[in-house]
């Protein structure tokens, strides 16, 4: 069968390739479609990510593959089909008592793209990465073999597979251990920060909260240089919950959603209003402790306004997340917040987050600081953050593949410094590299 | 309430199922290939505590539908219809063995399997009966006239069987969707505005039966736009390119 030939982006906009796309509701129809050209193929499931680790000439979607295999409510395991999203995962978790042992902060992933960017949430400092939390997975190679994988089982492909953008086969089905909670409610702690020093201290003040992370105006300079508003959550117990809530404690009102529905002009976003931005931010969330909010608000605060991508216009935007290792402290954070607010390239949404230990082949984490900006795509962004590159090579960190639509080959050869080792084990399991991105293009991932 | 879906392997089935399952519905699915449903039923299982029978059926053994209804596990109250085959039209034109399958899989098959299920109904004088038709069969167009001609004797056969049984208190709901994002249109570039997805198809039965519908397009564009496609005169209409 033909398949259809499509504009796709991801959730970016940018940037936009035509692709084929095609999709299986089982994976007997796989070698089909991927035996019959000998082109490049990448899974997709729900668009998410921020730029091209999804994107090929042809695409298989896996979002028709969404169906859950086993629940096991004792011991709080979970198998199912990738294309699963987390929006149904909890949907179907949550007023059973289960949660998610890791998610991003949005719900509209699947759980293939999920273990993909082998994702990780507000708690990587006490909980590490999706992978950690996973049993057992099946993935399709090339040779349209399905693999049984786990830390113990094939585990080199495990390794390539958690964290390696799809580029090993194509992930079939994940089993994974879910977190027991008792409400749908975190009690919420959140602190207001002077400067970037102090957010530092208060990370490692509230290290023993299960979920912590900061928001951070990127554009004060000075003494206020960095000054955030930390959250610090747990889950709230029964017994924490007023009486009218105990009654139901898995039952949320649901939350006003707003919905973006245009592209914003690009006279919206400037240095001036992202500074107006910040300044309202900070002044309205005083430091406040033990508020009771739901889950949605939490975890989610940007899936109550839909499409707000398009918020950054239609030519789309990068989002840059770095991580730097603990040992750099806060030199290499303060040197690229400097070159920020020179270039005055304000970023509204920027969140900084502790990463606990993490050992891993391919995936982004490493224990230090990471932050996350967006930027509309404008004039001389590329340039700027190739700038910012150089600082983040030469302190030791590395940017996620998942929200990178950019960077070069040499800057990742540099900073992944497992690239060798993952070129060989997905080019082991898959001869002709039949699993190709316009990342792994880019970034000569392959070694071709 | 107890539903035969035949035909469920389907996209806009499978979305039906899966509503009916959520409101605590005993199902039958029915499909040639019943292993393709295992996963599906599974899913029903854990999501809503539901266990779906699967039985097998195929819809062109027309041998095989008397005792296929009659060992079902259960008698439904209301039997939905689904299968169907779009074909290819270019290869129907010159080869009959195509063009058979698309006449049986869309019309004969389901008049032999809904005739006892007629027969059945109105002798307990009760139950609905879907049948999933289409746009298609409004009016012959040179792209797909061999599945909407099948799926034109489907209409008539529906509106036949409503008229007959409306005495008997069985309610018959035909289903006209115009373009539905599915697996048989993947292919095909719809214009998103009047394509439904399964979820709504499922949605718009589900209304029809409760509101007693003799007739639905599901999304509401398509009666209008059927009303202009069959009001063209034919001097006409035989120039276009449709």
């Amino acid at each position: 069968m033909s398949p259809k030939i499509k504009n796709i982006t991801n959730w970016n906009n940018y940037p936009i390739v035509s692709a084929n796309e095609w999709s299986f509701n089982y994976p007997e129809e796989i070698p089909s479609i991927i035996g019959q050209k000998s082109a490049a193929f990448i899974a997709r499931g729900n668009g998410r990510c921020y730029g091209d680790a999804s994107l090929s000439d042809n695409i298989i979607s896996t979002l028709k593959y969404q169906y859950i295999l086993s629940f096991d409510p004792v011991n709080g395991t979970i198998e199912c089909q990738a294309g699963i999203l987390f929006k149904d995962l909890i949907d179907f978790l949550l007023p059973k008592g289960w949660f998610l042992p890791v998610t991003p902060g949005t719900k509209y992933i699947t759980l293939g793209g999920a273990v993909a960017s082998d994702v990780h949430g507000k708690n990587h400092h006490k909980e590490a990465s999706f992978s950690e939390h996973i049993i057992s997975m099946e993935v399709m190679t090339a040779d349209t073999r399905i693999h049984i994988v786990s830390k113990e089982q094939n585990a080199d492909l495990f390794e390539a597979t958690t964290g390696g953008m799809g580029l090993s086969g194509i992930i079939l089905s994940v089993k994974f251990y879910l977190k027991k909670i008792e409400t749908a409610y975190i009690i919420q702690q959140q602190i207001r920060t002077k400067n970037l020093e102090e957010v530092i201290e208060k990370f490692e003040e509230y290290k023993d909260y299960t979920y912590t992370m900061a928001w951070i105006d990127c554009l004060k300079i000075g003494k206020n240089q960095g000054r955030s508003v930390m959250f610090a959550g747990e889950h709230a117990e029964l017994n924490e919950l007023s009486a009218s809530r105990k009654k139901d404690p898995f039952k949320i009102k649901p939350g006003k959603s707003l919905s973006v529905s245009f592209n914003f002009p690009s006279f919206a976003l400037t240095k001036l209003s992202v500074r107006a931005f910040n300044q309202l931010y900070y002044s309205t969330h005083r430091t406040k402790k033990n508020m009771i909010i739901d889950y949605d608000s939490f975890f989610y605060p940007l899936d109550s306004i839909s499409n707000w991508n398009r918020m950054y216009g239609k030519n789309g935007f990068l989002q840059y997340q770095f991580v730097l290792p603990l040992s750099d402290g806060s030199k290499g954070l303060k040197k690229i917040l400097n070159r920020i607010s020179e270039k005055g390239r304000g970023s509204f949404l920027a969140v900084l987050k502790m990463f606990g230990k993490q050992e891993s082949l391919i995936s982004f984490p490493m224990e230090g600081l990471t932050l996350a900006l967006d930027f509309p795509i404008s004039t001389g962004i590329f340039e700027f953050l190739n700038e910012l590159d150089a600082i983040v090579a030469d302190h030791g960190g590395r940017i996620y593949l998942s929200k990178d639509a950019r960077m070069n080959k040499d800057f990742y050869h540099e900073t992944y410094k497992n690239a060798g080792q993952f070129r060989s084990i997905i080019n082991k399991y898959n001869n002709d590299s039949k699993f190709e991105s316009y990342l792994s293009r880019r970034l000569n991932i392959h070694g071709k | 309430m107890k539903v035969l879906i035949l035909g469920a392997t389907s996209d806009m089935a499978r979305a039906l199922a899966n509503l009916l399952a959520e409101k605590k519905y005993d199902l039958i699915l029915a499909s040639r290939n019943v292993g393709r449903l295992k996963a599906f039923a599974g899913d029903l299982a854990i999501r809503h505590n539901n266990k779906a029978e699967l039985v097998e059926f195929e819809a062109t053994d027309y041998a095989s539908h008397q005792n296929f209804y009659k060992n079902l596990p259960f008698r439904p109250d209301w039997v939905i219809s689904f299968f169907g085959y779009l074909g290819d039209q270019k290869l129907a034109q010159k080869d009959w063995t195509e063009s058979r399958k698309i006449i049986d899989s869309n019309y004969t098959g389901m008049v032999s399997v809904l005739n006892i299920v007629a027969e059945d109904m109105e002798t307990r004088k009760h139950g609905v009966i879907v049948g999933v038709s289409s746009v298609a069969g409004e009016r012959g167009r040179q792209s797909n006239y061999m599945y909407g001609s099948a799926k034109a004797g489907l209409t008539a056969y529906l509106s036949g069987l409503r008229n007959r049984l409306h005495k008997s208190r069985v309610h018959v709901l035909t289903v006209k969707p115009g373009f539905v994002a599915t697996k048989m249109t993947e292919n095909m570039d719809l214009p998103k505005s009047i394509t439904a997805n399964p979820e709504q198809i499922a949605k718009g039965i589900l209304k029809g039966i409760k509101k007693k519908k003799n007739t639905i397009y599901v999304l509401g564009a398509w009666r209008g736009i059927m009303l202009i496609i069959k009001s063209i005169p034919e001097s006409i209409f035989k120039k276009l390119k449709l």
